[in-house]
């Protein structure tokens, strides 16, 4: 009977996160490398002055591989992961959500998760170069780092639940608003009542760190909006056939889902 | 081409998949996934399952430009 196939999807889903992934790498190497490059400057720069030496030379991954390969694993695999994942969610999602189409499911869902993965998170525990951060709490700003990421993402996930229970008494616009004004709610009462951390050292210029924290921004901003349009061109193309689409796609799409 | 004859409702007249048909891969997919972003995000930093630094040090400046707490 169902013959939308969750595995082109999740093809698709991944697909689609590699081409983000790829365009989120060009911004991070163009926007973001020169700020990783002079916050390592500067942790170095502290470290001869107070004397200890790092047993220089024999690091091991060269900061020429760190900042290519390396940041092109990371930002790849990264886009790989995120796609599949939104790809399952809009496997979810699609017919599930109101009267949105699949572009528009798409795009729905990558700019929800840019908000609940990425914004929501880094308002309480932002992006730091290096040479920011104590050590000794890594344990601790990791955890809480994930939790505020599971948090905001189980909080969205209930208010879209919630919103959807709330449409037939109070309208699509009206219950969208206070599922909203809800998840806006608790997200401010976790970010009064978690623990925040101040570890920027006094010397480290706030330029770079401000800079710094635009382009891991600017990095997450691109591989969603990519992730969104790619992922919506390409099920849009397997879930609506050519003619209805040129038609407007206005026709009944059970055709295309079914048949 | 013959369920077009049903009302047709626009939109959101999609079918939706049903959960028996996702749950096989949301589970086998999505926890390889979560395991990736494990290994992108975290190995190394805070928990290791890999004994040395080399994880880590490869995947430094993604980490960081993606925003995980590296160190």
């Amino acid at each position: 009977m169902n013959s939308i196939s969750v595995r082109a999807l999740l093809v698709r889903g991944m697909l689609a996160g590699l081409v983000a992934g790829a365009l989120a790498l060009v911004v991070a190497y163009f926007l973001g490398e020169s700020r990783v490059d002079a916050a390592i400057a500067l942790e170095e720069a502290a470290h001869s002055a107070h004397g200890h030496d790092h047993g220089a030379g024999e690091e091991l991954v060269s900061r020429g591989m760190q900042s290519t390969a390396g940041l092109a694993t990371g930002v790849l695999v990264f886009g790989v992961a995120v796609g599949g994942i939104a790809a399952l969610v809009f496997c979810y999602a699609l017919g599930r959500m109101g009267r949105f189409g699949p572009r528009a499911t798409a795009a729905l869902i990558a700019g929800a998760a840019l908000l609940s993965v990425y914004v929501v998170p880094f308002l309480k525990y932002p992006a730091n170069p290096p040479a920011v951060g104590n050590p000794d709490t890594i344990g601790r700003r990791t955890a809480l780092f994930f939790l505020m990421v599971a948090l905001s993402v189980l909080l969205a996930v209930a208010a879209v639940i919630i919103g959807k229970r709330l449409a037939p008494r109070l309208g699509n616009w009206n219950a969208t608003v206070a599922a909203a004004a809800g998840y806006v709610l608790l997200i401010g009462l976790a970010y009064v009542f978690l623990p925040s951390f101040n570890e920027v050292g006094k010397d480290f210029p706030a330029t770079l760190l401000w800079q710094f924290r635009l382009a891991t921004l600017a990095v997450q901003v691109t591989l969603w909006t990519t992730f969104g349009l790619v992922f919506g061109h390409l099920t849009e193309r397997l879930l609506v056939p050519r003619s209805d689409a040129l038609a407007g796609g206005r026709t009944n799409r059970t055709a295309a889902a079914v048949g | 081409m013959a369920q077009t004859a049903a009302p047709a409702t626009g939109a959101s007249a999609i079918t939706p998949i049903s959960l028996k048909a996702i749950a096989p891969w949301a589970v086998f997919f999505g926890i390889l996934m979560l395991v990736l972003l494990y290994f992108v995000g975290a190995e190394q930093g805070a928990t290791a399952l890999i004994s040395g630094e080399g994880v880590h040090e490869w995947v430094h400046d993604g980490r960081h430009l993606l925003g995980f707490p590296c160190h």
